[in-house]
């Protein structure tokens, strides 16, 4: 009746997974409580869970990102207290097999349900703004996309209190991850988890490269576009090339696991190293996935912060979409281990210095981008003068791993673990929480506050070199990844500092909950009336914070890049339509949160062996499908005259202080022509 | 209010991009004419044998060329040009993905499982 699920699957006798399990049960009953107290539930369904606002889908992805990062970074310091503790005879508090399982769920959330949701809220809060567009190309598939990254992370946070997650490292390289040496569930949550999420991924990437080809305002030829949205936009394609290998590579591991076949197993013409290389054909292209919106919010920032253009738009869009190719020729590079010859690791070895050459160029584009600008010193100019710091660094140990011969002596060290920390989280959280100081007042209307924000950079950054720097120094002494004890004492001290700069990471994070909650406080003396808080220069500055729904009453009309900025030089940036239109909005639907839900039941089915239950999911999944599909009433028509109501309150307060003109419209304008 | 009054924004897609009466009809005599051409180069006993196997390859391929022109919409003109650079970029993902795969396990495979040595007892 229930597969292989029994009570005995909740680990009664594991002290810290109660602990946490009590914790989340106590914490979700009080949410779910003062909701209820507060008869919020008709508002987040009709409001919130069943959208199709990119803008609100971009909210709750990054709120869904920032808990996340919450429990990958429980997981962080789980293992730093490990490691500072388990030496020499102390054997730490954390048992092999729970360690095991805690750094391959870190590392899995962490990339797949932290970084991608941030990344992919971001470009859903921005992208249509930037472009002048009133939505995204599939509004439904977008909420789609949301509900099964959500279904994934459900999926793998049941993993932690109903069986066990893999203990197989964050790609569950075979053949540990085959049902001979991982004969429990977690690689099977693993599998299911990935492949809902990656599903959403793979359904947004199509919805923004179509968003971004087909619906850009009139006049914004690709060489005009913002480059947020150019570095978006090759972000996407790399999804869309990318994300189907991850798919088939988890499809065959799950053929061998379910199915009893062959793919990577040891006997029967099983060839693991092809798993290897088909989840590198993936991994690779993924870091870019995670570091170009980065690159593109940085790029947004420093310019809007020196009061320049950004230096050599032309050469970052090129870069952009070399390292975009490139970026399918390097996957070697993470196993020149494995045993190819001298000229297959040559040839992925020079390969890779090659691709940090765009990145270089990059780089000297904000120096120069800066340099003779007024740079204003705000949070998110902050965090972008602290990745160029300390991006560098990763990116040049990164070349010196990028070396075969060194790679034999580094490979799977921590001076590697020190690399991809160094690149990540100095590249793409930096990156992300940069972004979310810059464009938080376009979602919510006021600012976050300065102070707690500043407080929480300087933490980051310190608590990173106080964590990284040591195991940069540990993997010289030959120091591998993923121990759970170690025999060396001299290694202890290191580990303890490294320790030491993940608590400092923690207060960097506790300030950043501290600035949002300061932040909706005070929210009232941080509003942002202009709809423009920094003096931005593109388009989703033009409309008022937080956007209305419909984002822009008039699509704008663009001539060059830098639009919104020309456009306040000549003074026609406010400009009221003397007669307004009637808008075509897409209607809320509630399918995408059942698609996701039944998605939820599908994997957890398939987890557990429950097939009858697995058949309820797909047949849930397919039915709430099919009942869209009949849908007729999808989309409706705002009235001009509520158009204009929305409108008249916003450019109100800007008419008192003179902003406002009245626009001759583009008939008249035509006549005069 | 009628429909009429609304203007559909968003969607900018060139007439370009898809393709007339005319090119459809073109594009499915032409595919008929290759693939009776191809049947006819086996089946008439006209063409040598030896010829008759680089002659359907030939007609194949230029079956492959006129689907994508006439029906997939790729060219050189602004709006189809689109439709060509995604195809090229997927061709070479594919190459990159498929070539390199075989590269990199064959290497493998001859650097790691050297024939002189005796089998490795397997399960």
């Amino acid at each position: 009746m229930f597969g292989k699920l029994t009570l005995s699957a909740i680990p009664f006798d594991q002290p810290i997974i109660m602990g946490t399990l009590l914790m989340v049960m106590l914490g979700g009953a009080a949410l779910l409580g003062f909701v209820t107290y507060q008869r919020k539930w008709a508002y987040l369904w009709s409001e919130w869970f069943t959208t199709v606002d990119h803008k609100k889908i971009g909210v709750m992805y990054i709120i869904m990102a920032l808990v996340m990062l919450l429990r990958g970074f429980a997981d962080a310091i789980m293992m730093r207290t490990q490691q500072a503790m388990a030496s020499a005879d102390a054997a730490g508090y954390l048992p092999p097999h729970h360690y095991d399982q805690v750094f391959t769920a870190h590392g899995d959330i962490m990339i797949f349900f932290m970084a991608m949701p941030f990344i992919t809220g971001l470009m859903n809060l921005i992208v249509p703004l930037q472009i002048g567009a009133r939505d995204v190309a599939y509004p439904f598939l977008n909420s789609l996309s949301f509900w099964l990254t959500a279904g994934g992370v459900v999926l793998i946070m049941a993993s932690l209190f109903i069986g066990d997650f893999a203990a197989t490292g964050w790609l569950a390289y075979p053949p540990l991850s085959e049902l001979k040496f991982s004969p429990g569930v977690g690689v099977d949550y693993y599998i299911w988890s990935l492949q809902l999420s990656g599903l959403g991924t793979t359904l947004s990437g199509i919805n923004f490269i179509v968003t971004i080809l087909k619906m850009r305002a009139p006049g914004m030829t690709l060489m005009k576009m913002p480059v947020f949205t150019w570095t978006a936009l090759v972000t996407n394609i790399l999804i869309v090339a990318a994300f189907p290998v991850l798919t088939v590579a988890l499809a065959l591991l799950g053929a061998d696991r379910y199915l009893g076949m062959h793919f990577f197993t040891n006997d029967a013409g099983g060839n693991a190293m092809m798993y290897v290389n088909l989840i590198w054909i993936w991994g690779h292209p993924e870091v870019y996935i995670l570091i170009l919106p980065c690159f593109g919010a940085y790029s947004e920032i420093i310019s809007t912060f020196s009061g320049k253009p950004l230096f050599g738009y032309k050469s970052m869009v090129y870069a952009t979409a070399a390292i975009g190719v490139l970026s399918f020729l390097v996957w070697l590079h993470h196993f020149f281990t494995m045993g190819s010859g001298a000229n297959v690791n040559a040839f992925f070895g020079i390969m890779t210095m090659i691709i940090s050459v765009p990145t270089g160029v990059k780089l000297f584009n904000w120096l120069f981008t800066m340099y003779r600008g007024r740079v204003r010193f705000t949070v998110p100019v902050l965090w972008t003068i602290g990745f160029m710091v300390t991006f560098v660094i990763g990116g040049v140990t990164g070349v010196l791993m990028a070396v075969p011969g060194a790679d034999f002596v580094l490979h799977n060290s921590l001076f590697l673990i020190a690399h991809f920390h160094n690149t990540i989280i100095g590249g793409v959280v930096f990156g992300c929480l940069a972004a979310m100081n810059y464009w938080f007042p376009k979602a919510f209307g006021f600012k976050l506050a300065e102070r707690w924000g500043k407080a929480s950079f300087w933490c980051w950054l310190v608590g990173f070199y106080v964590a990284f720097m040591p195991l940069y120094i540990l993997g010289l002494k030959g120091m591998t990844r993923r121990m759970n004890h170690y025999a060396n004492p001299d290694w202890q001290p290191y580990l303890v500092v490294a320790l030491i700069g993940a608590v400092i990471i923690l207060f960097g994070i506790f300030f950043t909950v501290l600035q949002l909650y300061v932040s909706v406080r005070d929210r009232v003396t941080l509003r942002d009336p202009s709809g423009d808080p920094w003096g931005g220069r593109t388009l989703e500055w033009s409309t008022s914070s937080p956007a209305p729904f419909y984002n822009f009453a008039v699509l704008p009309q663009v001539r060059e890049l830098d639009q919104f900025w020309t456009d306040k030089q000549d003074g026609v940036a406010y400009m009221r339509p003397n007669r307004y239109e009637d808008i075509h909005m897409p209607r809320n639907t509630g399918v995408g949160v059942f698609m996701g839900l039944f998605g939820v039941v599908l994997g957890f089915a398939l987890t557990w062996h429950i097939w009858w239950m697995a058949a309820l999911g797909l047949a849930g999944m397919v039915g709430s499908f099919l009942v869209r599909v009949y849908d007729r009433d999808t989309d409706y028509w705002v009235p001009a005259a509520e158009v204009e109501r929305i409108e008249r309150a916003r450019l109100a307060p800007l008419q008192k202080v003179g902003l406002v003109k009245v626009a001759v419209s583009s008939e008249d304008e035509q006549k005069a022509a | 209010m009628a429909a009429s009054n609304h203007v559909s924004h968003g969607h900018h897609g060139h007439d370009d991009a898809h393709g007339s009466l005319k090119s459809y009809v073109v594009g499915f005599g032409l595919s008929i004419l290759l693939t009776l051409a191809s049947f006819g180069t086996v089946m008439s006993g006209a063409v040598p044998h030896h010829l008759m196997m680089p002659g359907i390859v030939v007609f194949a391929v230029a079956q492959l060329l006129v689907q994508l022109v006439f029906f997939l919409h790729m060219g050189t003109s602004p709006g189809k040009r689109g439709n060509l650079a995604i195809m090229l970029f997927t061709l070479l993902i594919l190459a990159i993905v498929v070539v390199g795969s075989l590269w990199v396990l064959h290497n493998m495979n001859v650097n790691m499982m050297h024939p002189a040595l005796p089998q490795m007892p397997t399960e």
